[in-house]
């Protein structure tokens, strides 16, 4: 039976990962999301899990561990923030493209510089086209169910792919929640052994990570973006599964208060919880106001947000990362490219918001919703704006 | 604080973020002392750091300083003195910064033999993120990804920048403050790549966990297990087992790198490119 819990939400997601039993821990430290594999450290030392733990030098030989490992056929599991991913990036879209159904934490964190430690959604952005498919947790349940879940998704025979779990950092990792933990048997249920499709094995000579010439690179890019494409059928079963199992819902855009909708927020992480709040006090002032807290980053949700945005006048996408002389943040950048074709749309403004650990309110979401309704009148100058920069 | 610590700290940057007790101050100060007596002009000076406790000290020292990369600051600092030669460099590492993430710009720098100063805070442990082991950290040590205590077998700083080609290796500690001056003093001086290991304290990651509550007990360790060169020489291996050696461990007079670079540019414009 699960059990409630009241925890760091990074000891919670080094908790849940030892419920998948993973053969293989490779990580480097480095703030926020040290929590994760310390803790995994610590089960794996008073014996909770039969997994090798390695200590690499650096998170560049983190993910390459993992590829090692994950290739001989074990479970392999990491973790990381900002300047590690960058320095991981050698490695990272190697993972999807050798199928190796890897999972890694991503206590989101800003990238230099100026030196930061700070949560904003930079370091993910950085690797957004790298074929790892993107799960985004908004709280620590979310973050304990999701890298369970990821597992399941990984592993499954029709997509073999990487996974990473995006956690905003402090905001998620440092903060202490209750939430509901999956006991083994749960799991044990939920997951099933993992079968490798292709192992190193001296007895069966498989070859990874080959050449492939000109002749042969488009369609390996094909076969790529196809297996990620495809793995959404397989994420929908999967949270179907667990909804079912565990009684949570999980869905590619989630929510909140979006019957009747004219306007809304669409947010990514942690941002969502205050947003919820930012929209029940525009509702109880008279403003037809949602939210929809994407969960899914890639494979990008197409359909489901064309869906999601019908009936909508005004949206406000959120970005928590600059897209420096770009046409818009990264999020809205897909959004706009998706609703495009549509015959209606809303008009979309785009807020790039909570850079570099700046705090974010309730009365921040609120301005903004009402920013989104003016500029269906008055088109904004700008296509995007930093927002709460002082002095301007 | 005194006049001399002033005039090369930037004052509105203090107080620093180093723990009570912490060795890092004492290296700071060594180095303002070395750097005094040396006599060079601040803006002679340039301070390279990664990032770590230890990399925190380029933000507190007032020369041109470049608060780099975590692992990377003999690269940058490679590439600043190519391009500014007459710059008196240092480079500020810890010993997860130099020798785990970045020990491949270490042996590099040392083969190429390039004219600047590395100083490697070493603290056995990886400070700044809470605690877990380096590759310096000694085997059965504890950290907190070794609650059984490390089995991987370390480095020694030392030997391994010998190993790898530096013209001057020396360890200090931060307990022998006056001679960590006097090995800076000399490593500076040295044409070519320098190395000064600096074993040091973090009594807050490293002391508490392996039975050295207080910094004055870390201090005092040190004491107890260093050695000077001419008397360890004159001891048997069982005797040197756990104690470690201070004091200018190696010095060669090899060719330095950018003067090399610059013979080479010169012998080819003469368009002397015979090499015999
Ligand atoms: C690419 C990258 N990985 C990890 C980190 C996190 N990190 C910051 S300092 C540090 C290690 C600190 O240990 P050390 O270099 O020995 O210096 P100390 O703090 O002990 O002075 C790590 C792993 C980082 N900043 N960048
Ligand atoms: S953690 Fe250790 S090295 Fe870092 S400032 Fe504190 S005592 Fe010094």
């Amino acid at each position: 039976m699960s059990k409630r819990i009241g925890m760091e939400i990074a000891l919670a997601a080094a908790e849940a990962v030892a419920l998948c039993k993973p053969d293989v821990v490779a990580a480097y430290p480095i703030t926020p999301n040290t929590h994760i594999p310390e803790h995994l450290s610590d089960i794996v030392a008073e014996g909770r899990i039969d997994t090798d733990f390695i200590c690499v030098e650096s998170e560049h030989s983190a993910l390459s561990a993992c590829c090692g490992a994950s290739g001989a056929g074990a479970r392999a599991f990491t973790a990381t923030s900002s300047q590690g991913l960058l320095y991981m990036a050698e490695i990272v879209p190697v993972v999807p493209s050798m199928r190796l159904p890897i999972v890694m934490a991503i206590g989101n964190r800003a990238v230099s510089g100026p030196i930061n430690i700070w949560n904003d959604h930079s370091d993910i952005m950085s690797q957004r086209d790298s074929g790892w498919i993107s799960l985004f947790a908004a709280d620590g349940q979310e973050t304990i169910d999701m890298m369970i879940q990821a597992f399941k998704i990984a592993e499954h025979r029709d997509v073999m792919l990487p996974v990473n779990v995006n956690l905003d950092g402090f905001q998620l990792t440092h903060v202490v929640e209750p939430m509901m933990l999956p006991d083994q048997k749960e799991v044990d249920r939920f997951l099933p052994a993992y079968k490798p499709y292709a192992a190193l094995h001296p007895d069966n000579i498989v070859s990874m990570g080959a050449l492939g010439m000109p002749d042969i690179f488009n369609e390996a890019a094909m076969a790529k973006d196809q297996a990620l494409i495809n793995s959404k059928k397989v994420i929908l079963e999967v949270w179907k599964e667990w909804e079912e199992q565990f009684g949570r819902k999980y869905e590619p855009i989630g929510a909140y208060r979006m019957k009747g909708a004219e306007v809304a927020l669409l947010t990514l992480g942690s941002m969502g919880d205050t947003a919820e709040v930012a929209v029940d006090e525009l509702r109880d002032k008279g403003v037809k106001a949602g939210l929809l807290k994407m969960k899914l980053w890639r494979p990008f949700p197409v359909e489901e947000l064309i869906k999601a945005v019908k009936g909508l006048t005004s949206l406000a996408v959120i970005d928590r990362s600059a897209p420096f002389g770009g046409a818009c943040g990264p999020v809205c950048a897909e959004v706009k490219a998706v609703l495009y074709d549509q015959k209606e749309r809303p008009a979309i403004t785009n807020h790039i918001i909570g850079l570099g650990g700046r705090d974010i309110v309730v009365g921040d979401f609120v301005k903004i919703v009402e920013q989104a309704i003016s500029a269906q009148k008055k088109k904004p100058k700008e296509a995007y704006e930093i927002y709460g920069v002082r002095g301007s | 604080m005194d006049a001399i610590h002033r005039k090369y700290l930037r004052m509105d940057k203090l107080p620093h973020i180093w723990c009570p007790g912490c060795g890092n101050g004492i290296i700071m100060g060594s180095f303002i002392r070395a750097i005094d007596r040396l006599g060079y002009d601040q803006d002679s000076v340039a301070a390279v750091s990664g990032i770590g406790c230890s990399g925190r000290i380029t933000g507190y020292m007032d020369f041109n300083t470049l608060h780099t990369t975590h692992g990377r600051a003999l690269a940058f600092a490679t590439g600043l003195k190519m391009a500014k030669p007459g710059l008196k460099v240092f480079v500020f590492m810890g010993d997860g910064d130099a020798t785990a993430i970045g020990g491949n710009h270490l042996i590099h720098a040392c083969r190429r033999n390039i004219d600047m100063t590395a100083i490697i805070f070493n603290n056995h442990i990886y400070g700044m993120t809470g605690g877990q082991y380096s590759p310096t950290t000694p085997r059965d040590a504890y950290a907190t990804t070794a609650p059984y205590g490390t089995m991987d077998p370390h480095f020694d700083i030392a030997k391994l920048c010998v190993g790898a080609g530096a013209s001057y290796v020396a360890r200090g500690t931060s307990y022998h403050a006056k001679m960590l001056t006097d090995l800076i003093v000399e490593g500076a001086e040295h044409k070519g790549f320098s190395v000064i290991e600096i074993i040091t304290h973090c009594p807050v990651n490293f002391g508490r966990r392996n039975e050295l509550e207080t910094p004055v007990d870390m201090l005092l360790w040190q004491k107890d297990h260093a050695l000077r060169m001419a008397k360890a020489a004159k001891m048997t291996d069982d005797e040197l087992k756990d104690r470690f050696v201070i004091g200018r461990i190696h010095r060669a007079d090899i060719p330095e790198y950018v003067e090399e670079y610059d013979r080479l540019i010169e012998m080819v414009r003469k368009g002397d490119t015979d090499r015999g």
